[in-house]
């Protein structure tokens, strides 16, 4: 690895001193191995998401670019990477003070606790540094024989899918055992059978048309028909959320691209439990980077320098939810919460806000809570148990929106119950629309439809049309899905590249 | 791994160019570019390279923020969501400013005007030699003997015979172990360009015909400088009479009065004669006007001053003819008339701000 500095002595003294103050409060992670960079070879590191070997695609370049563009014009500076995988790799920055390196060694050991004890990662592959560069071998031996130009076009096709997962699947099983075991696809026309076995009441023959009316026997027909086609097998049984998953097994593509598609939606999977629990991660580094050094490893001559890092670490902007910010202060909440015993039936039931002020058990559960919370919490629950309205209000949140009136941005409420829904809005499905596949074999056509769950927001057309492009390119029969824009259902239709729009039923 | 990273940079600066040049025309007319014009770099806005997703339209988003501020306030900044990546007050619309240098530029419009590499007159003039030291060789004179190296040589072949004593280091070189610096020399080729711009500025030349002969300055400029090392420009405007100015003068001035084309051109003989030999200087002069000339006399005097002075020296005589209300457009008529054989002339109407492009393509499209 060009652009590696040997991890020189006085930081390994460092590491055990720091690594030494973590495991006495109790924190438990994999072996950490650091790894000094230069600021170049932290950014394209950092470009490829931590990992120093990916296949190669034209957007870590430009990923490279604005990292780069952003530390030579010193906006914005990687003080450390940290990599889930047993060992843990972590990349500190050359240069960075000696302050700085310590406080990033406190931070890092605590993601790598996190890491390796949070629920959510407990189903991830440890051993991604092989698996990412698996990837990149096999992703070169396909560019080799069927041209880069074409496999790099059918990355970005795959990647403009990449959302498209079910992030909660590793945890849970979802599919409901199949009511037969055939396949959907090839399934439901053949047992049509002639729609003549109404059921006769029996007559002589003179007699059967007052008996059993025609009007009467077509309407039994229809209704027949009806249940028939009602019974007819949907496909896939359930709508699916993993879209990807559903397009690996019964798209029409190439062995290659069934490879890319894999590839694209197994890394989506290794990073999902980092955005779903990035604000408790980050926290939770923050928490203990700040406990290690304040209370442990920073002399008095480092402790300005310290705080002013961590200041810079913790600033809040207008309009910008600082995840640091947020977790830290959720974790300390916590943890003086359950060190006073501000929790249970008696708390919850106590209508009086001066005995809410001064309650204090000194029951002294607060470390032993948090440690809890980090393992089994995703940033959801995290929130949704734990932000409260006091949490709230001391910390000022408020929520915010679009004036169309105004034409800008403006805080729209501090009321609790409106804040807290929208950020769980936010962070329900990391931020991103809920999109199912309802039926591949719309119209008995194999056409594919997707259907988007509408929750209060639309989607943003233009791009939800250039990705039904994407789609209908993997899928090659059309494509169809169903939203809502402005609280009217429509149905976009991507036929060879062609986008034709109607107004379509959107079931409640 | 640095060398990965470069490709994937490179593979993007690609794309980029590729953008850049799908909307190269945008850009040409626009002449927003030269307003950005720092040293030797333009930035370009584009629209950012990105893949689509399916994700949540801006404006009914939202989010949640902390610190101060009343209901009501407008936030400072377009806020940011988590897991969205930027978001903008116009969705849809991101730019991203694009550093790219005038030199790639220039390539880009080449390739896509599919201009030809100019063939500089004449054989190259070599200017000066220079010479460089680029390597080591076993012989040569003792005046360029690389000490170090020969004394590692040395050391090498005496550790090797096993005649090196640590305790007693002596190394004494023989004649295989000698290395001398090698040279190479250089050729430093120099051809020399000047372009002469003229424009008529008389009364019938609006501002919207100087932006367009602005624009397409700036183009043409740009890439005569890819194709030659040194390139000096002069200007000189006219209206019945002609004089020389620098740049901001010469796309600002509104002069009013006649149009005697001719005075430009005796200016711009006269300036070939005095300071650029034609055997040694690559001359482009570049004329725009609106085609109105004083009088048919005058235009005859002007066709034997291309004919005897000016179209013996240059490497390309190019006319540019912008559209103008009041002009007669006659001039390009009587150029096309008289020099219609000579591949020295290129005559070339703009009609608009979006044929720049053309003309350019008509003017440079001969690689002269």
């Amino acid at each position: 690895m060009a652009g590696l500095r040997r991890f020189p002595a006085y930081l390994r003294d460092r590491q055990e001193e720091i690594e030494g103050h973590a495991r006495a409060y109790g924190l438990d992670f994999f072996p950490i191995i650091y790894e000094v960079l230069d600021y170049k070879t932290m950014n394209e590191v950092a470009a490829y998401g931590g990992f120093p070997t990916r296949y190669p695609h034209w957007r870590f370049g430009m990923d490279y670019e604005q990292l780069a563009k952003g530390y030579e014009w010193g906006l914005q500076k990687i003080y450390e990477m940290v990599i889930n995988t047993n060992p843990a790799y972590a990349y500190l920055l050359e240069g960075n003070s000696l302050v700085d390196q310590k406080t990033v060694m406190g931070h890092v050991c605590a993601h790598v606790d996190f890491f390796k004890n949070n629920y959510y990662f407990s189903k991830t592959n440890r051993k991604m540094i092989d698996g990412m560069a698996n990837h990149a071998a096999l992703v070169r031996r396909h560019m080799a024989r069927h041209g880069q130009d074409v496999v790099e076009d059918f990355i970005d096709t795959c990647l403009s899918l990449e959302n498209l997962i079910d992030p909660m699947s590793p945890y849970i099983s979802r599919v409901a055992p199949g009511r037969d075991g055939r396949d959907g696809r090839d399934g439901g026309d053949a047992e049509d059978g002639e729609g003549d076995d109404v059921p006769r009441l029996r007559a002589k023959q003179y007699m059967d048309k007052f008996i059993n009316p025609p009007e009467y026997l077509e309407a039994q027909k229809k209704k027949k028909d009806e249940e028939k086609k009602r019974a007819r097998r949907r496909f896939p049984e359930e709508p699916q959320r993993d879209v990807l998953q559903f397009l690996i097994q019964h798209a029409p593509v190439e062995p290659w691209q069934r490879d890319i598609l894999e590839i694209v939606r197994n890394e989506a999977y290794y990073f999902a439990p980092q955005a779903m629990t990035k604000i408790m991660n980050e926290g939770w580094a923050t928490y203990w980077h700040s406990t290690i050094m304040t209370q442990r490893a920073a002399s008095a001559a480092e402790i300005i320098d310290y705080a002013d890092a961590t200041a810079g670490v913790l600033a809040t902007a207008p309009g910008r939810l600082n995840p640091y910010k947020l977790g830290v202060e959720l974790f300390r909440y916590i943890e003086q919460r359950w060190n006073k015993g501000q929790f249970g039936k008696e708390w919850e039931e106590c209508d009086s806000l001066d005995a809410k002020r001064d309650w204090d058990r000194r029951l002294g559960l607060g470390r032993r809570k948090i440690f809890e919370v980090r393992r089994l919490h995703n940033d959801i629950t995290f929130l949704d148990e734990f932000f409260t309205l006091e949490f709230c209000v001391e910390q000022r949140f408020y929520s915010f929106g679009y004036s169309e009136r105004s034409g800008s941005w403006e805080i729209q409420s501090r009321e609790f119950k409106k804040v807290k829904e929208q950020m769980l809005r936010m962070l329900t499905n990391r931020g991103q629309p809920f999109i199912y596949v309802e039926d591949g074999n719309l119209e008995n056509r194999a056409e594919l439809l997707l259907r988007h769950a509408h929750d209060g927001t639309d989607l943003d057309l233009a791009q939800a049309k250039d990705t039904l492009r994407s789609l209908h390119k993997v899928w090659t029969r059309p494509v169809s899905l169903l939203t809502r824009v402005e609280g009217k259902g429509k149905l976009y239709r991507c036929d060879d590249g062609n986008i034709t729009e109607k107004s379509a039923e959107y079931p409640a | 791994m640095s060398q990965r990273i470069d490709l994937d940079h490179g593979r993007f600066r690609q794309i980029i160019r590729g953008k850049i040049k799908q909307n190269l025309r945008k850009y040409i007319s626009q002449g927003e570019m030269i307003a950005r014009k720092g040293k030797d770099t333009v930035s370009i806005p584009l629209p950012q390279v990105d893949l689509p997703r399916f994700k949540w339209g801006d404006k009914q988003g939202g989010g949640v923020g902390q610190g101060d501020g009343q209901v009501g306030d407008a936030l400072g900044q377009g806020p940011e969501k988590p897991g969205q990546g930027e978001a903008g007050d116009r969705p849809g619309e991101h730019m991203v400013e694009l550093e790219v240098s005038l030199a790639e530029l220039a390539e880009i419009m080449g390739e896509e005007l599919e201009l030809p590499r100019i063939q500089p007159k004449g054989t190259e003039k070599i200017i000066a030699w220079k010479d460089r030291f680029t390597g080591i060789r076993t012989t040569g004179p003792e005046s360029l003997r690389h000490f170090r190296r020969t004394f590692r040589q040395a050391l090498r072949r005496q550790v090797a015979l096993g005649t090196y004593d640590p305790k007693n280091p002596v190394i004494v070189p023989i004649r295989d172990d000698k290395r001398y610096r090698s040279w190479r020399s250089d050729p430093l080729p120099q051809s020399n360009a000047v372009i002469i711009y003229m424009m008529d500025v008389s009364g019938s030349m609006g501002d919207e015909q100087k932006e367009i002969v602005r624009i397409e300055s700036f183009w043409i400029d740009t890439w005569l400088r890819s194709q030659y090392h040194g390139i000096e420009s002069r200007y000189i405007i006219h209206d019945a009479m002609a004089k020389e100015v620098d740049r901001d003068t010469f796309f600002r001035t509104r002069e009013s009065g006649g149009t005697m084309i001719s005075s430009a051109y005796k200016l711009c003989a006269k300036m070939i004669e005095d300071e650029y030999p034609s055997e040694l200087w690559n001359i482009y002069p570049f004329h725009f006007s609106d085609g109105d000339n004083w009088s048919i006399d005058d235009t005859h005097a002007c066709v034997e001053l291309l004919k005897q002075k000016i179209l013996p020296a240059a490497n390309l005589f190019a006319y540019g003819q912008v559209e103008s209300p009041y002009g007669s457009g006659q001039f390009i008529k009587d150029l096309a008339e008289h020099f219609d054989e000579d591949e020295r002339v290129v005559t070339s109407e703009i009609k608009g701000k979006d044929a720049i492009m053309d003309s350019i393509k008509e003017f440079l499209g001969k690689g002269r």
